[in-house]
C-alpha cells in the first residue's frame, strides 16, 4: 500500500492506482469528465487538475492531471490549492464557451454532470464574447436523442460505443473546436448498448428519447431499486415513476453483474408498464362472451367458483416472480402445478438446472465472465439473449492487452496506451453458432452449425480434450486453447431449445476438469425468472395440463400467454374445453382473451418480488409506485382467493412472508430472505425509511389538483423499507444495494455512484444485493460422470423436405413484455428469416422481400446470412407473437404481398 | 441513370493501388490515409460512396474511416473544382503581405475561400505554411508550388490551369 | 579541404550545383559511412559515436539523438517482432523550409542517415513521413530510394551482412500535429493524428506498438558525416557548446531571404546582416521568432546572441528549427499574433480542452483588439489564458505550449501596442483601413 497526502490528510491506496480514482475512492470531491470508472483515463478534458509537490519542502508544486498520474508512496498533492482551483474553473470556462444555456429545457437538467462540475468549480461569470458554435443534430432512432450543441468533447461517447461496446456506427468526426460525435448519416444507432450513451455522456448530448417525451426532472421522479425483467441476467436497475407512469430505467451498479452498463432492452423495454394493453380492471366474461370490467367482488366470486372444482390446474410462468409462482403452486397443489414452460423449454431448462445443481461447475458472474482468458460460446446468440454477458465477453477478450501493458510498464488505467500498445491482440473467443452474431468481429474462429451440429462439435472438443484426436481444425484449436487457458469460460444457453447443446457444453467442462482445469460454465435462460425452475417442482407438464384442460379441467394461468408456449391448435382445444379459466396478467394477450375471469396483475415496477437469474442468484426488486385501479400483485390475488376458501397455507399478509414461504419450500436450499435483501423492517440509522422521492420532489400538493384540490395522503408501505414520499433518507453509506436513485450532495448525476462504493469499482457499501441459491461445490462430485449422460441424443431437427428451421432470437422483439414497450416496438424488426444466399436464390427470394410457409404464422422478411448453413433457415422468434419453431423442414414461398417494416423514428428532438 | 451512378465507388486501378500500399503495412487499416489520398488523386475528392467502399476494403467501419478523413486538411469530402488553389496564410507569408493577396485572389476569382468558381475551374482554399518561406508569399495550385506571388502575376499564373 | 568538411549537409549540393543524386553522392563519398557502420561497427558503437558527437534533434526540441537511440531495447526483440525507424519529414512549422530543401537537394544523405540509424537500433522497416503537400520533394526522394535500392543500399543483406532495411514514404493527410512524434505514429497507423500519452515512449512502444525511433530530416542528414569523420570532428564544428552545423533560415523583409548551413552558434545578427544581407530599405527589424512560429519573440537586445540551444533558451525562447521569421516595423504585433493564433487554433487536434477551446478564444480576443473592439480587461484574460494554456503539462501535448510562446512574448515585448489598440479603439498600424 502507498500512503499519499491530500491537502494535509493521509490516505492509503495500492501503489500505481490512478490518482483521480484514489481521491474519489476516499469520497473526496474532484471534478472530472473524460475519465470513466469502467473505461479508464485518456487525459482529454484536463478537469481533474491537482497540485503535486516534490516533497514536504516544495511550496509551489506542479499542476498535474490526477487521472494521468500514478499514486506513489509518500506522494503529496493538493486539491484545494488556489492555483488548482483556478485552473479547474478555467477548464469549465473553456467548456462553457460553446455550451448552450438551455438547462431549463434540457433533458439532463438537474442530473447533469456538467452542471455539477460547473457548480463545484465555482465558474459563474461569462467572459467569452464570441458566438457559440452550432450543429445540425441527427435522428439516431427511437431510443436516443441528439443535441450536439451541448457537447463538451470529452470523447466518452465514442470511447464507450466503439472501444468498449464494439459499435461501428458512431464516431468522432472533424478536429479542433469542430468535433462532431454521431453517425456518418442519420439513422438508428445499431448497437444494443447505445442507451448507455445517455448515462456515459456527462451532459445532454445523448438523451433518453422516450423519457424526453415528458420532461421530468430526476428530482421529481419516484424511484426504487429494481431488477430488469428483460432476460435471465438480472441486471440491477433504478426504475422511476411520475404521474402513475414508469418514466425510465437507469443502470444500478451491481458489483458482480451489470456494473455500469445495461442493454437497450433493459433500458427501453419497460414502457410496457404504461401500455394501452394494460389490464387495469378485474373482469368476468358474460354469457354472451363479452368482458364486464370493474366488479372485483364478482370476479373473485367467479374465480372461487372455479377453484372449488376438484380438477384445477395452475400454470405458472418464467416471467412472473418467485412469489407469484409459489402462491399459485400452494393454491393448486404441487400435483396440479405446471411451471408454464413449453415442452422444449421444459426439457432444456430441466437439463440446465440439473447441470447447475449436480455438475458442480463454477457458474461465472458477469464480472467473472470479464476475467476469462479463453471463451467458447456454444450455440447461443448471446448478444440477443443475454446482451450484458456479450458485453462482458467483449471485455474478456481484452485481458491480454492488460498483460502486455504490464510488461511494457504502461499503467492499466491508461486506456489509449494499453490499446495502442496491444494493437489487434485479443484473448481467444470461439463461437459455434447457427447464424452471424455480433461477437463475430472479435472471434478467433467461428463455426457454423445448428444446435445439433453445435452439440456434435462441442462433444468432439470434449473428446479432443480427453485425448482423442479429431481432424476438424476448429475442434483442435478450441480444445488446445481451452487446455492452455488459466480461466476457461464456456457460455451456452437454452434459446436453441436443444438440451444436447447443454450436455455437450457440460461434457467440455467435465473433460477440462479431468485435465485439471476448472472451467466456468454459464447457461443463460430465456426469461427473467426462467431459473425459478430451479426452486420450483411441478406436478404436471404443460402438455399434460393442456390435455386436462381440454378434458374440462379448470385452470389458473399466471402471467403467461400460452399461445407462445404450445401449438395454437393444442391451446385452442385446451381453452375451449376448460371448465373455466382464471387468467392473471399484466397485458392483454390471446390467452387472456379466452379467460372467464381476468385479474389485473401488477407489473414488476408496481410490486416487490424476486427473480432468480442465470447464476441462480435470487434478487429482490422493489415496488416503485402504487398502481391505480384494481391492479394487485399476482401473489396477492392468489393469496386473497386462498384466504377466502380458508387456505391459510396459501395466504400471506406481506410479500416478505411469501418469499420466506417460497424459500422454505425449496428442497436442499438454505437461504433466508435476509440474505437476499433488506426486508420490510429494515431501517436506516435513526429509524428512517428510505424515501422513494427525492428531498426536493416537487408538485406533491398540486400534481393531482385537476382531480381534487385536497392533497392525497401518501400511500403507506407495509411491505418494504421504502416510503412513498419524501420522508426518509437516502441510505448512503449504510447499504448501497437499496438506494432508490443515485444522489449525493453536489453530485446530482449518476456519477455519484462512487459515493456508495467502498472504493471506485468496488462493491457497494453494505454489499451488492441478491444471493445465489446454489453455491459452487468446493469438492466436485467425482461420481458425476456416472450419473450424468453427456451424450448427444440423436439429431433433433432433420430435413424432411424444405429448409430445416431453427430459432433466431432478437434483443428487440423476441421477449414478450419488452416487445410491447413502444420504443422497443419501434426499434424491432418485423418477422424475418435468415437464409443462405444460395438457398435464397433457389427460392427466387431477394433480401427485403417476403416469404411465407404453411408451417409459420404470417409473412417473413428475407434476410441473407452467409453463416447460415445451406438447407437451414433461421426463423425469428416472437416477432409474430409466436415462439414455437416447427420441428420439421418447411417449404417457403415468396409472398408478393409482403410489405417490409419501416424502422426508426423521424422525430428529432431539436434541429438547429 | 446518371453518369455518377455508373462510376463504381472504387475502380480496379484504385483497388490495386490501395492493395499495394497495404502490402507494405502491418495491417489493412493502416492504409486508411493512403487509400483516401489515392481515391482523391483519381477523383479530386472522396464521396460517401467511395468512403464506404474504402472502409469495407480495408476492414474499417465507415464511421471510423470518416473520422480519419475529416481529421486531415488535405482530404476533401466535398467536390472541388478542376484545380485547387491553396494559398498559404501562415506567418512568413503574412509578413510578406499574404492578407492583401488573399483579398486580391478572392476578387480575381469572384469567390471566397472555401468556394469553387461557377465554371468549376478553381476551388480556393487556405493552407498552412508550404515550406518555401524565403519566397513568400506562396501558393500551391494542384501539385505545383508557386513562389513570390503578387497580385499582378495572377493572370499569368492562372493561364496554365484551364 | 572539401566543402564537406565544413558543410556536411549542403556542401555536396553546393559542389554539384543542384540536387545530388546517386552518382554525384557516391562521388562525394556517399554511403561510405553506412558501409563503415554496418560493415565494421556494432550497433552500440554507432550509438556511442552519435552520443559522443552531441548531435541534438533538429526538429525543434533538441533532444540528444544518441541518447534517444539508446532507449530502444538492443538486439532482436524477445518476441521476434519488428522495430521501426521513422523520419519526421512533416515540415509544417510556419516559417520553416529547411527539410523541403534537404530532401529535394540531398535525398541520399537522408537515406544514408536512416540506414545507419536503423542499423543502430535494429530496425528493419523505415518510413519517411512526408508532408502531403511536398510533391516535388517526394518525387526526388522516391527517385533516390529507387537508386539506393538498385545499388544495394536498401533491401536485404546490405553491405554483405544480414542486415535488411525496407524504406517507404508515407504521405501525410496534412495536419500540423502530425509533426508531434506520437501523433505522427497514429497518422502512420492510419488513424486520427491525436498525440499519445507518454509513457509509453516510442522507443519502448511506438508504431504499431513496437519500439520506434522518430527523428527529423536534418537530424538524420547529420549522421553519415559523424560516422565517417568522427564525433570529435563533428563537435568541433560548433562555435559554442553545441555540436555540428545548423541550417539557419531567414524569412521576412530582408534583402536575401534564404537558408545557410553555418556552424551552430552563429549569432543572429551575423545570419541576418551577412547572410540575408540585412533589412530591405525602409524596414526596421523590431523582433523575430528564432525557430518557427512556436518560439518566443526575441527583440533587439537579443540579436547578438549565438543561435544555439542553450543560449536562446536562456534568453527565454527556443532555437526551434533555426529558421527565423522577422517582424519589421510595418507589421502590427497584435495582428501578427492573431495570425499565429489562428494557425494554432486551426491546427489543434481537438483532443484536450485548453487547446481546443482556449486557442480559439485567444484568436477571437486578438481579432477584437485588432479591429478596435478590445475592452479593458482583455489583456488580463489573454495573460491568464496564456498562463493556463501554456504551462507544459496543462495540455495533453506541447501544441498549445508552442502556441503560447509567441503570444506571451508579444504581450511582454509589445504590450504598449496591445494597450494602444484597446485605448484608441483601432489598430494604429492601419491606414485607410488597410494593414
Amino acid at each position: 500500500m502507498a500512503t499519499f497526502t491530500v491537502d494535509g490528510k493521509h490516505y492509503e491506496a495500492v501503489e500505481g492506482t490512478n490518482l483521480l480514482q484514489a481521491i474519489l475512492s476516499q469520497s473526496l470531491d474532484l471534478p472530472y469528465f473524460c475519465w470513466h470508472p469502467a473505461m479508464g483515463s485518456v487525459g482529454a478534458c484536463r478537469q481533474c487538475a491537482v497540485i503535486q509537490y516534490q516533497d514536504a519542502e516544495d511550496e509551489r508544486g506542479r499542476l498535474t492531471m490526477a487521472c494521468m498520474t500514478d499514486v506513489q508512496d509518500g506522494m503529496i498533492v493538493s486539491v484545494e490549492s488556489a492555483h488548482a482551483k483556478d485552473f479547474r474553473a478555467s477548464v469549465i470556462e473553456w467548456l462553457m464557451e460553446n455550451h448552450p444555456h438551455d438547462c431549463p429545457v434540457c433533458e439532463e437538467g438537474g442530473e447533469c454532470h456538467l452542471q455539477d462540475m460547473t457548480v463545484m468549480t465555482g465558474h459563474s461569470v461569462r467572459r467569452y464574447r464570441d458566438k457559440k458554435r452550432t450543429w445540425e443534430n441527427q435522428d439516431l432512432g427511437p431510443f436516443i436523442g441528439h443535441e450536439m450543441n451541448r457537447c463538451i468533447t470529452c470523447y466518452r461517447c465514442v470511447r464507450f460505443y466503439q472501444d468498449y461496446a464494439g459499435g461501428k456506427d458512431l464516431g468522432a468526426f472533424g478536429s479542433r473546436d469542430r468535433m462532431f460525435f454521431g453517425r456518418v448519416e442519420d439513422g438508428v444507432l445499431e448497437s444494443e448498448f447505445a442507451g448507455n450513451l445517455v448515462e456515459v455522456c456527462p451532459t445532454g448530448v445523448f438523451t433518453d428519447k422516450p423519457f424526453a417525451q415528458h420532461y421530468t426532472r430526476k428530482w421529481d421522479l419516484q424511484s426504487a431499486a429494481s431488477i430488469c425483467p428483460g432476460c435471465s441476467v438480472g441486471c440491477n436497475t433504478f426504475a422511476s415513476e411520475r404521474y402513475g407512469e414508469l418514466r425510465r430505467v437507469h443502470n444500478r451498479y451491481h458489483n458482480d453483474l451489470n456494473k455500469y452498463f445495461i442493454c437497450d432492452r433493459g433500458r427501453f423495454g419497460s414502457h410496457f408498464v404504461n401500455s394501452q394493453k394494460r389490464i387495469r380492471h378485474a373482469a368476468i366474461k358474460s354469457d354472451d362472451g363479452v368482458f364486464e370490467y370493474g366488479d372485483v367482488n364478482a370476479a373473485l366470486t367467479r374465480a372461487l367458483e372455479n377453484l372449488r372444482s376438484d380438477d384445477v390446474v395452475g400454470i405458472g410462468s418464467p416471467r412472473a416472480s418467485v412469489e407469484a409462482n409459489h402462491a399459485l403452486r400452494q393454491l393448486v397443489g404441487e400435483e396440479n402445478f405446471c411451471r408454464g414452460l413449453s415442452e422444449s423449454e421444459r426439457v432444456v431448462t430441466d437439463q440446465a438446472c440439473s447441470i447447475l445443481m449436480k455438475g458442480g461447475f463454477r457458474v461465472p458472474s458477469v464480472s467473472e465472465v470479464e476475467d476469462a482468458d479463453v471463451t467458447f460460446v456454444i450455440g447461443e446468440d448471446i448478444s440477443n439473449t443475454a446482451p450484458r454477458i456479450a458485453l462482458a465477453i467483449r471485455q474478456a477478450t481484452r485481458n491480454v492487452t492488460y498483460e502486455m501493458a504490464k510488461t511494457a510498464n504502461i499503467p492499466l488505467w491508461q486506456d489509449a496506451g494499453v490499446r495502442g500498445h496491444a494493437q489487434h491482440e485479443r484473448n481467444p473467443l470461439y463461437i459455434a453458432a447457427s447464424n452471424t452474431t455480433r461477437l463475430d468481429d472479435i472471434a478467433e474462429a467461428t463455426v457454423n452449425a445448428t444446435s445439433d451440429g453445435v452439440a456434435q462439435i462441442a462433444l468432439q472438443i470434449a473428446s479432443q480434450i480427453s485425448g482423442v484426436s479429431h481432424e476438424n481444425a476448429f475442434v483442435q484449436s478450441v480444445a488446445e486453447a481451452l487446455l492452455a487457458a488459466e480461466r476457461p469460460l464456456l457460455v451456452t444457453g437454452t434459446s436453441s431449445s436443444d438440451s444436447n447443446v447443454l450436455n455437450a457444453s457440460a461434457a467440455i467442462a467435465w473433460a477440462l476438469r479431468a485435465n485439471g482445469k476448472e472451467a466456468a460454465l454459464a447457461i443463460v435462460g430465456s426469461e427473467a425468472n426462467t431459473f425459478n425452475a430451479v426452486v420450483t417442482c411441478e406436478g404436471v407438464t404443460l402438455s399434460d395440463a393442456l390435455t386436462r384442460m381440454a378434458d374440462g379441467a379448470r385452470a389458473v394461468i399466471l402471467e403467461n400467454d400460452i399461445y407462445r408456449r404450445a401449438p395454437a391448435d393444442v391451446v385452442d382445444r385446451a381453452l375451449s374445453g376448460t371448465g373455466g379459466l382464471i387468467a392473471l396478467d399484466v397485458l392483454e394477450n390471446d390467452t387472456v382473451a379466452k379467460a372467464s375471469v381476468v385479474l389485473p396483475a401488477a407489473s414488476y415496477a408496481e410490486q416487490t418480488g424476486t427473480f432468480v437469474n442465470y447464476e441462480t442468484r435470487a434478487q429482490r426488486f422493489y415496488q416503485v409506485f402504487q398502481p391505480e385501479n384494481d391492479i394487485l400483485p399476482s401473489w396477492r390475488w392468489l393469496s386473497s382467493l386462498a384466504s377466502r376458501i380458508g387456505r391459510t397455507d396459501a395466504s400471506w399478509a406481506t410479500v416478505d412472508e411469501v418469499t420466506r414461504s417460497a424459500l422454505a419450500a425449496l428442497p436442499g436450499i438454505d437461504a433466508t430472505l435476509e440474505e437476499l435483501a433488506p426486508t420490510k423492517d429494515f431501517r436506516i440509522e435513526g429509524d428512517h425509511r428510505i424515501a422513494r422521492q427525492t428531498h426536493r420532489y416537487s408538485g406533491r400538493t398540486a400534481m393531482d389538483a385537476d382531480v381534487s384540490v385536497h392533497e392525497p395522503k401518501a400511500p403507506v408501505d407495509n411491505e418494504t423499507p421504502y416510503s412513498f414520499s419524501m420522508e426518509g433518507q437516502n441510505p448512503g453509506d449504510q447499504n448501497g444495494s437499496v438506494i432508490p436513485y443515485s444522489w449525493s450532495p453536489g453530485w446530482n448525476s449518476n456519477q455519484s455512484i462512487f459515493k456508495f462504493q467502498d472504493e471506485v469499482n468496488g462493491d457497494l457499501l453494505g454489499r451488492s444485493g441478491g444471493k445465489r441459491l446454489f453455491d459452487v461445490p468446493s469438492e466436485p462430485d467425482v461420481e458425476l460422470d456416472k450419473e450424468f449422460d453427456f451424450s448427444v441424443t440423436g439429431v433433433t431437427r432433420s430435413a424432411t423436405g424444405g429448409l430445416v428451421p431453427f430459432p433466431v432470437h432478437d434483443v428487440f422483439g423476441s421477449d414478450e413484455l419488452s416487445a410491447q414497450s413502444w420504443p422497443v416496438a419501434k426499434r424491432s424488426k418485423g418477422p424475418y428469416v435468415l437464409i443462405h444466399p444460395t438457398d435464397a436464390s433457389a427460392l427466387n427470394a431477394i433480401p427485403g422481400t417476403g416469404v411465407r410457409s404453411e408451417a409459420l404464422v404470417g409473412s417473413f422478411e428475407v434476410v441473407l446470412d452467409e453463416r447460415v448453413q445451406t438447407g437451414f433457415v433461421g426463423v425469428s422468434v416472437g416477432l409474430n407473437g409466436r415462439t414455437e419453431i416447427p420441428d420439421e423442414g418447411i417449404e417457403l414461398v415468396v409472398d408478393p404481398e409482403f410489405e417490409p417494416r419501416q424502422l426508426g423514428d423521424k422525430r428529432v428532438i431539436a434541429k438547429s | 441513370m446518371s453518369e455518377a451512378a455508373l462510376i463504381p465507388a472504387l475502380s480496379p486501378e484504385e483497388v490495386a493501388e490501395i492493395e499495394a500500399e497495404i502490402s507494405h503495412l502491418p495491417d489493412r487499416q493502416s492504409a486508411a490515409i493512403d487509400a483516401l489520398m489515392i481515391v482523391q488523386k483519381h477523383r479530386g475528392w472522396v464521396s460517401d460512396e467511395s468512403l464506404s467502399a474504402i472502409a469495407s476494403l480495408i476492414g474499417m467501419s465507415t464511421a471510423e474511416l470518416d473520422g480519419v478523413a475529416t481529421f486531415y486538411n488535405l482530404i476533401y469530402r466535398q467536390p472541388v473544382g478542376r484545380h485547387v488553389i491553396s494559398m498559404c496564410d501562415s506567418v512568413s507569408c503574412y509578413v510578406m503581405g499574404a492578407d492583401g493577396l488573399a483579398k486580391d485572389l478572392e476578387a480575381k476569382l469572384g469567390i471566397r475561400f472555401g468556394e469553387t468558381t461557377a465554371d468549376e475551374r478553381f476551388t480556393l482554399l487556405p493552407i498552412v505554411c508550404l515550406g518555401a518561406c524565403d519566397k513568400a508569399p506562396t501558393m500551391q495550385i494542384d501539385e505545383d508550388l508557386i513562389e513570390n506571388v503578387s497580385a499582378d502575376k495572377l493572370d499569368d499564373i492562372f493561364e496554365k490551369y484551364a | 579541404m572539401s566543402l564537406l568538411d565544413t558543410k556536411p549537409l549542403t556542401g555536396r549540393v553546393e559542389e554539384v550545383g543542384g540536387p545530388v543524386f546517386l552518382a554525384d553522392y557516391e562521388a562525394g563519398g556517399g554511403y561510405v559511412a553506412a558501409r563503415k557502420a554496418i560493415g565494421q561497427m556494432t550497433p552500440s558503437e554507432v550509438i556511442d559515436e552519435v552520443k559522443d558527437s552531441n548531435l541534438r534533434g533538429r526538429g525543434g526540441a533538441g533532444f540528444p539523438t544518441g541518447t534517444k537511440w539508446g532507449f530502444v531495447p538492443p538486439g532482436p526483440s524477445p518476441d521476434g517482432g519488428v522495430k521501426y525507424l521513422v523520419c519526421n519529414g512533416d515540415e509544417m512549422e510556419p516559417g520553416t523550409f529547411k527539410d523541403r530543401w534537404l530532401i529535394s537537394n540531398n535525398p541520399h544523405s537522408l537515406i544514408e542517415g536512416m540506414l545507419i540509424g536503423a542499423y543502430a537500433i535494429g530496425a528493419t522497416k523505415a518510413y519517411v513521413f512526408l508532408r502531403g503537400e511536398y510533391f516535388e520533394p517526394k518525387a526526388k526522394l522516391a527517385k533516390a530510394i529507387d537508386e539506393a535500392q538498385a545499388a544495394g543500399y536498401l533491401g536485404n543483406g546490405l553491405f554483405g551482412t544480414d542486415f535488411d532495411l525496407d524504406l517507404r514514404i508515407h504521405s501525410s493527410g496534412g495536419r500540423y500535429i502530425c509533426g508531434e512524434e506520437t501523433a505522427l505514429l497514429n497518422a502512420l497507423e492510419g488513424k486520427r493524428a491525436q498525440p499519445r500519452n507518454k509513457p509509453p515512449f516510442p522507443p519502448a512502444s511506438g508504431a504499431w506498438g513496437r519500439p520506434t525511433i522518430v527523428n527529423n530530416v536534418e537530424t538524420y542528414c547529420n549522421v553519415p558525416s559523424i560516422i565517417e569523420k568522427g564525433a570529435d570532428w563533428y563537435r568541433d564544428l560548433g562555435l559554442t557548446e553545441d555540436a555540428g552545423t545548423k541550417i539557419y533560415g531567414v524569412s521576412g523583409r530582408v534583402n536575401k531571404p534564404g537558408l545557410w548551413e553555418l556552424p551552430i552558434g552563429t549569432t543572429i545578427r551575423e545570419i541576418i546582416e551577412e547572410h540575408a544581407d540585412g533589412m530591405q530599405d525602409g524596414y526596421h527589424l523590431r523582433g523575430l521568432l528564432p525557430g518557427g512560429a512556436s518560439t518566443d519573440f526575441l527583440v533587439e537586445e537579443h540579436f547578438d546572441l549565438a543561435m544555439d540551444y542553450g543560449t536562446i533558451q536562456a534568453a527565454g525562447s527556443r532555437m526551434g528549427t533555426g529558421t527565423m521569421i522577422l517582424m519589421d516595423d510595418s507589421i502590427c504585433p497584435v495582428d501578427m499574433s492573431r495570425n499565429l493564433q489562428h494557425f494554432f487554433a486551426q491546427e489543434s487536434c481537438g483532443f484536450c480542452t485548453p487547446c481546443r477551446e482556449g486557442l480559439p478564444w485567444i484568436e477571437s480576443l486578438l481579432l477584437d483588439i485588432e479591429e478596435g473592439r478590445g475592452q479593458p480587461g482583455d489583456l488580463e484574460i489573454l495573460d491568464q489564458n496564456a498562463q493556463y494554456i501554456g504551462a507544459p503539462g496543462n495540455t495533453f501535448c506541447l501544441h498549445a505550449t508552442g502556441a503560447i510562446e509567441p503570444l506571451q512574448s508579444a504581450l511582454k515585448y509589445f504590450r504598449d501596442d496591445f494597450e494602444r489598440h484597446i485605448v484608441e479603439g483601432k489598430c494604429p498600424y492601419r491606414t485607410n483601413g488597410n494593414a
